[in-house]
């Protein structure tokens, strides 16, 4: 309480030190509020959906006004629309990576190129679903469908899939290129041969990241080939399909008998976050492997 | 002129030839025994050529394909737009706060009151995400351990994975409910809540861009700051922040066009009343709610149809100039790196 | 200085007045070689000529352009954006950067050994099948007939002969670069370049690679840049220096070592700085 013992205390080094430990502190506390919502978020749907999820959950069609059964259709449907999504996306953006990192120069289309992808990152989902319902739906004529989500699904993901492949190609070094153009490859065998088998599995491992967001999506698809119930599995491409996430929109806001499902709205929610984070975790943990493989053989 | 042939030169070589004006040079007895190989496998020689040319011209199609997709949203978009406008006018469509669409006697198309709330509940997330994603982004880089660094930066990744919808979701049964208690309103589904799962989903992008360039500073600038007897916290604050910033400024930027244009979490959680906002406690509708809400109802090719479509142009418009920025924030410190 | 450089630089006939009194026939052979990086003149009017059936030592200090020459020998640098080249490269009196030579051609008859062993993450066999495979060979027995006779001749058969399958990575350094001679010596080419090729290799290994780089003379012409002027005395028969992407001198490489003609030259073997 005695102002001069105060400030002999308070030394100018200690108070910088104390402000130091208080600033840090703070940003601490910063990344404990994150991780106290992440937590939160997944404590609060495994607790509630874990309940509701059954073998008869996975395997069974909705009955009764969507009030009972299970999602089967649903997870069918994601399974569908995600493969449709795959293969449009992981052959355009390898494709597109392999053109960027290995064709192109450092010229004015280049930049461009580059512009427009990390432009098409950041266009809102629900305008590639605008996009879609014009191009999918109505010009090609392909209907609201699963090639229609699908493919919507696939352009949105692209750019993730180019960056993705691109990386993966970053990573292979030059002396296998210059290595093998020295033995008398034309420049293709050498891509082919000694780059990309080397660069594949870090594409593939990108562009399952990026399957795990189309996975997820709503808005694109809500437009383009999602059904509110269908009461049979779909037959081809051009059939209408249920999705995993759609079905947690319509389940949470949408049904006449709001609280009586949401039991089954948090075991929808619990599956697609399942499906959506163990993909993200599979491929987090083949991209961490692939990099200490890199490290241990010094490549 | 020159230059630029010089450089077309050295990736073609028979155009180099040519450039060079080069004739034939004087032949040595060699040449005899040279000619012949080349008259045996020129055909070979062609095909590889040409097969190469074709590979490379394949590649560049993909290549460009960004572009074209880019184009393709772009003009799609205004062709589709165009109709509304027979019948609404610029005006009303930019300056009216009332949207209704639907209305019997006058159906009226006014984007202002969406606008508003797009914008309003963007700040709002903004202004919870900037200081925790800066903050966790400079624990990161400054403070913690490599080790939980590396820990971190996935549980970061997975939180940008989580699903829109379930992100919504959690909004309507999780926070909503905790919302209407702490401010004793009689449903949680409000700007304040939407701002807050949008804080959620910008973060992953802020942090991880935030931290990227904070940790691309020139390490001689911290050992500078360091030697003249500054704490760690200082360097931060007065060195690294101010040296970082155009990236980070990039990172809220790539947040804020993540907030602009998310669009299940605030339809589930914001309520979706078309009024004009007067605080962070109303019901709003977003952009691209708006579109969510009304595409799946209005028959195709009406004007009210057309108008959901200038309301994505909107958006795509705001996305790109957003990203723009970014961008242009971004190669500004990827510059300096170099 | 430089006024006073060029007069004392060595001249094209010069070089060819030695050719023909030790009877050596040109393999490779430049004139008026100059290249560019951008506006930086890197390698200034070259005449140079690397004899068949020997090996050519290119020493010099870091910086001077001698590796850049040597990628300009199989076009290597047709890689590198923003180059130019001026002057011509003539193998077998046949201009490679005329438009009848293909460029995959020449870099199968040209091949290259570099300064870091960079073999393919492959098994040893394949890292040494690769060149044969690209250039369309398919009958395994012929492949493997070569992949040995390869080995052989880069002195590594007896040490991998067991262990073809294994991963090229698990080789030592030394052992690694002698796969990649290996692997450069399968596809048959008629000149080898080596760039520094036993800068990142320990003493021992470096020694093997030596005493292989001269029994190759046997049969090939060998171009090879070194910084190590121990290196260029032991392995070579001629020796040219470059100075700031200048030729200053060309000789026999005994005659370079025991009595330079140029005082430059002799700075730098003396060690007077590089």
């Amino acid at each position: 309480m005695n102002p001069a013992r105060r400030k002999t205390r308070l030394t100018p080094a200690k108070k910088k030190a104390l402000v130091q430990a208080l600033g840090f502190l703070i940003l601490r506390a910063c990344l404990y509020f994150v991780f106290a919502v992440l937590l939160l978020f997944i404590y609060d749907i495994i607790r509630k959906g874990s309940g509701v999820l059954s073998w008869e959950f996975l395997t069974q069609p909705p009955r009764r006004g969507m009030t009972e059964g299970g999602i089967f259709p649903a997870i069918v449907g994601t399974f569908a629309v995600t493969m449709i999504t795959a293969l449009t996306s992981i052959p355009l953006g390898i494709f597109a990576a392999i053109y960027l990192n290995e064709y192109a120069g450092q010229d004015r289309l280049t930049r461009l190129i580059r512009l427009a992808i990390r432009n098409l990152a950041g266009v809102p989902s629900i305008v590639y679903g605008l996009f879609g319902v014009v191009l999918f739906v109505n010009v090609l004529n392909f209907g609201t469908s699963i090639l229609s989500a699908g493919l919507t699904l696939g352009l949105l993901t692209l750019p993730w899939t180019i960056t993705a492949s691109e990386e993966a190609l970053k990573n292979v070094p030059g002396s296998f290129r210059e290595g093998a153009l020295a033995l008398g490859a034309t420049k293709w065998q050498a891509i082919r041969t000694n780059v990309l088998p080397y660069a594949l599995p870090g594409m593939l491992t990108g562009a399952v990241l990026g399957l795990a967001r189309a996975a997820g999506e709503t808005a694109p698809i809500m437009f383009t080939g999602v059904a509110f119930y269908l009461p049979y599995l779909p037959r081809s491409l051009k059939d209408q399909f249920m999705a995993l996430s759609y079905h947690l929109y319509i389940m949470a806001t949408q049904h006449h008998a709001i609280l009586q499902v949401r039991p089954l709205a948090y075991g929808t929610a619990l599956v697609l976050l399942i499906l959506v984070l163990g993909m993200n975790l599979v491929a987090i943990i083949i991209r961490y492997r692939l990099r200490r493989r890199r490290q241990i053989h010094g490549w | 002129m020159k230059r630029i042939l010089n450089k077309f030169a050295v990736s073609n070589p028979v155009a180099a030839e040519e450039i060079r004006g080069r004739g034939s040079f004087n032949p040595l007895p060699f040449d005899l025994r040279a000619i012949m190989i080349i008259n045996r496998s020129q055909k070979k020689k062609s095909w590889r050529r040409w097969k190469e040319e074709l590979i490379r011209l394949f590649f560049l199609f993909h290549g460009l394909l960004a572009i074209f997709i880019l184009m393709g949203i772009f003009v799609f978009l205004i062709i589709s737009s165009v109709p509304a406008f027979k019948e609404i006018s610029l005006k009303e469509f930019l300056t009216s706060k009332t949207w209704d669409p639907t209305s019997p006697e006058k159906p009226q198309y006014g984007l202002v009151s969406m606008i508003f709330s797009t914008f309003m509940v963007t700040f709002g997330a903004l202004l919870i995400a900037i200081p925790i994603g800066l903050g966790v982004a400079a624990y990161l880089s400054d403070v913690a351990h490599w080790r939980v660094r590396e820990i971190v930066k996935p549980i970061v990744e997975i939180l940008a994975g989580i699903p829109s919808v379930a992100v919504g979701f959690l909004g309507i049964v999780l926070f909503g409910p905790i919302i209407a208690k702490i401010f004793n309103t009689s449903s949680g589904l409000n700007a304040a809540n939407g701002s807050f799962l949008l804080a959620i989903m910008a973060l992953p992008t802020i942090i991880s861009i935030s931290e990227d360039s904070l940790n691309s500073i020139p390490h001689s600038y911290v050992e500078a700051s360091l030697a003249l007897g500054a704490s760690r916290w200082q360097t931060l604050i007065r060195v690294k922040i101010p040296a970082a910033l155009s990236g980070i400024t990039a990172s809220i930027m790539l947040g804020l066009g993540r907030a602009i244009g998310e669009t299940m979490t605030v339809l589930m959680a914001t309520g979706n009343a078309r009024n004009f906002p007067h605080g962070f406690l109303d019901s709003i509708r977003t952009l691209t709610a708006n579109i969510a809400i009304e595409l799946g109802e209005v028959p195709y090719h009406t004007t009210h149809y057309y108008a959901l479509f200038a309301i994505g142009l909107v958006l795509f418009i705001i996305s790109f100039v957003v990203n723009l920025i970014a961008d242009i924030l971004l190669s500004k410190y990827q510059q300096r790196e170099l | 200085m430089d006024g006073n450089l060029r007069d004392i630089k060595i001249s094209s006939e010069q070089i060819k007045g030695l050719m023909r009194k030790k009877f050596e026939i040109p393999k490779i052979e430049t004139k008026n070689l100059n290249f560019y990086y951008g506006r930086n003149h890197v390698l200034k009017n070259i005449n140079l000529i690397c004899p068949a059936n020997k090996v050519t030592a290119i020493i010099g200090p870091s910086g001077c352009g001698k590796s850049t020459f040597i990628r300009l020998l199989n076009r290597m640098n047709d890689l590198i954006p923003a180059t130019r080249l001026e002057g011509q490269v003539m193998i077998d009196g046949e201009d490679i950067y005329s438009r009848e030579i293909d460029v995959v051609d020449l870099r199968r008859r040209v091949g290259m050994v570099f300064q870091k062993p960079n073999p393919f993450p492959k098994s040893i066999f394949d890292n040494v099948a690769y060149g044969l495979r690209i250039n369309g060979h398919k009958n395994k027995a012929e492949i493997a007939e070569r992949v040995e006779k390869s080995l052989k001749e880069a002195a590594l058969w007896d040490e991998v002969k067991d262990r073809l399958k294994d991963n090229a990575l698990s080789l030592s350094g030394g052992q690694q670069q002698r796969l990649c001679i290996a692997r450069a010596l399968a596809v048959e080419p008629e000149i080898i370049l080596f760039d520094e090729p036993c800068s990142a290799i320990d003493p021992i290994a470096t020694a093997k690679i030596e005493e292989l780089i001269v029994r190759l003379k046997e049969n090939y012409t060998v171009v090879i840049v070194t910084h190590n002027m121990q290196q260029a005395a032991r392995v070579s028969d001629y020796t040219a220096f470059l100075w700031l992407g200048q030729l200053i001198e060309f000789d026999r490489t005994e005659k370079i070592f025991t009595n330079p003609a140029n005082k430059l030259t002799e700075d730098y073997i003396t060690g007077r700085f590089g």
